[in-house]
């Protein structure tokens, strides 16, 4: 299996020379699995620049997963230039949105509005089909298999395991560890405790034993404490996901949109030294834009 | 006036506690088309009007307290109903049947239920009048009271490990089904809640009279439609049925709801105490006023419910 980061910056896309080593697109990776089916996680404005190496493939069937319907997972869709050609296909899939009360095709009808995109659905020229995933059901994409697993998020955020051939990957989309709502001396704290426990159990015995893992670590402990329900990881709590699913690779994702490479490097240098245990058993990195590696 | 239950014109006249096989009977005899149109009527069901107005409230800070919006729900069995609908629901098919409001915290996310709960509220608020005279009030007083009883009862007696937020949703829900005959056939419901009292019968019995089956089926219909555990809507269906076969859910349950109508901590249209079957005595250790002293002081519990089951913020419960 092959993954390439096409877009690693969190929230919002941040080009500009203090980004320029990590990239400032917004969240996409593309997948190629030992049959070359392309499986692109999330539709962030990094799928444009990856939609012009796809010019010379076509027709192609594009497997788009979106983790969740934020703006900085979607923005770059409507811009994935197959689209536009007959004689491609693009699926997509993702969770149903009980506020929506619709599935993935929710995510384009917003967006092609014509207010705010000149081009109609039905004036696309590919095929176009949604898929509403169950969580913990696998699903066959050629010789991939790809299981979506429900994470925390303020939205409805599946995170996705890939697995191919004996090798596979797990990335979560925008994910924070589920934090207890109750204080300690409260009624109520100990069976959402167990209930938060059973949980992340279940989410740790879906990913056991992955290769890789892409996670979520917009923030630094510090910053976390006035962040707290915002939806997202530390570059801790991600070491300690990584570390409990026995995982080999973990690549540190969704850079915050403000923080320069130097910043960046230096939080990320921070959690190795306070981590230094983990660091020692698994191999930590910072994900970058066009960073690509084979299992 | 013909039964909308009665699809083969053979209107069950159980007097008595029913058998299961009888309610099994009877739920056969609910058309699919019947249990469709009540399904989508109850899923376009606004919340009880203080719920409603809490939510509105709370929903408009960004930092809502997560605990507020958990107790403005699980005390709500309209908001606690559609929550449920929606996390049991084949879209996400969780390894374990979701059962309570902070279950479907952890599952679908905070910010999640607190905009379904804010959609929810967007609907209205259920009318404090109905045409069936349903005392929306006495209703959720009890359902509340043997909410908070079942659960006590399951902390204090249970044998074995059911978790006492199980009889807490089975107490809340109990009684979901006179909801549904009140906002949806409100004719036959308020003839049915004279004939109870008119003949001094049980109020499921003039159900089933008068409408041709009762609120323990419509109830568990609803619950069995939308996937929630077997055991809530096996319990809400047999809650007034025979239950010498009963697990600590349903004995819970039964003795709750019997303890609040005796405490008159709301009767739902119902105010008969049943009689208590032996095997409830013996799982017990006593009768009904036995098993009322044994539990202590319960105040606090009964303050408690009285707050929340308050209608309206201005209303005396």
């Amino acid at each position: 299996m092959k993954l390439k980061f096409w877009g690693v910056r969190g929230s919002i896309a941040s080009p500009g020379e203090k980004t320029a080593r990590y990239g400032g697109n917004t969240t996409c990776i593309e997948i190629r699995s030992d049959n070359n089916d392309l499986i692109i996680l999330d539709g962030g404005t990094g799928i444009f620049p990856l939609a012009q190496t796809l010019l010379k493939e076509l027709p192609l069937t594009a497997h788009i997963f979106n983790t969740h319907s934020h703006w900085d997972h979607i923005q770059g869709l409507p811009f994935f230039i197959p689209l536009f050609i007959p004689g491609n296909t693009l699926r997509l899939y993702g969770a149903y949105d009980p506020i929506a009360g619709a599935g993935p095709e929710h995510i384009m009808n917003v967006q092609l509005q014509y207010s705010y995109f000149p081009v109609r659905e039905v004036e696309m020229k590919s095929h176009f089909d949604y898929i509403a995933l169950t969580p913990h059901q696998p699903l066959a994409i050629g010789s991939a298999i790809i299981t979506p697993i429900m994470l925390n998020h303020p939205v409805v955020d599946m995170g996705y395991r890939i697995d191919c051939n004996g090798k596979s990957i797990f990335f979560t989309g925008d994910h924070e560890p589920y934090f207890n709502i109750y204080d300690s001396n409260e009624e109520g704290y100990e069976e959402y405790q167990t209930l938060i426990e059973e949980h992340r159990r279940s989410i740790i015995d879906a990913i056991r034993g992955v290769d890789i893992i892409i996670a979520d670590s917009s923030y630094t402990q510090e910053e976390y404490l006035s962040k707290k329900g915002w939806g997202h990881g530390t570059f801790d709590s991600c070491i300690q996901l990584a570390v409990d699913a026995g995982a080999k690779i973990l690549f540190c994702t969704h850079h915050e949109p403000t923080r320069s490479d130097d910043e960046l490097e230096r939080v990320f240098a921070e959690a190795l030294a306070r981590n230094g245990e983990a660091a020692a058993i698994l191999d930590i990195r910072l994900a970058r834009e066009g960073c690509e590696i084979i299992i | 006036m013909a039964s909308p239950f009665e699809q083969n014109g053979n209107r069950p006249q159980v007097r008595g506690l029913p058998t299961i096989d009888v309610l099994r009977e009877m739920m056969t005899q609910l058309s699919t088309e019947l249990t469709k149109k009540l399904a989508g009527a109850v899923e376009k069901m606004p919340a009880f009007p203080k719920s409603v107005q809490r939510i509105l409230e709370l929903t408009r800070d960004i930092n809502c307290p997560p605990k507020e919006l958990v107790m403005v729900i699980e005390t709500d069995p309209v908001l606690t109903m559609k929550l449920l609908r929606i996390l049991n629901s084949a879209y996400y098919s969780f390894s374990k049947q979701i059962t309570s409001v902070n279950q479907s915290v952890v599952c679908l996310g905070l910010n999640t239920v607190k905009n379904l709960a804010l959609s929810f509220a967007a609907m209205g608020s259920l009318p404090q009048q109905n045409a069936a005279g349903f005392d929306m009030q006495r209703y959720l007083l009890h359902s509340l009271a043997t909410a908070s009883l079942a659960r006590l009862l399951c902390h204090k007696y249970g044998k074995d490990d059911t978790d006492p937020a199980d009889c807490y949703i089975a107490g809340l829900l109990h009684d979901f089904g006179k909801v549904v005959f009140a906002q949806f056939l409100p004719t036959e419901f308020k003839q049915a809640l004279a004939c109870s009292q008119e003949q001094a019968i049980p109020l499921h019995q003039a159900e089933r009279q008068i409408i041709g089956t009762d609120h323990t089926v419509v109830g568990s219909m609803l619950t069995e439609r939308w996937q929630f555990p077997g055991q809530l809507s096996d319990t809400i269906r047999r809650h007034h049925s025979d239950i010498a076969s009963g697990d600590t859910v349903l004995c819970c349950l039964y003795v709750a709801n019997q303890i609040s109508k005796q405490l008159a901590l709301g009767n739902s249209g119902n105010p008969m105490v049943e009689h208590l079957p032996g095997v409830l005595v013996d799982y017990f250790g006593g009768d009904l006023q036995q098993i009322i002293d044994n539990l202590g002081d319960i105040s606090s519990l009964m303050n408690e419910v009285q707050v929340f089951a308050k209608i309206s913020k201005g209303d005396a419960p």
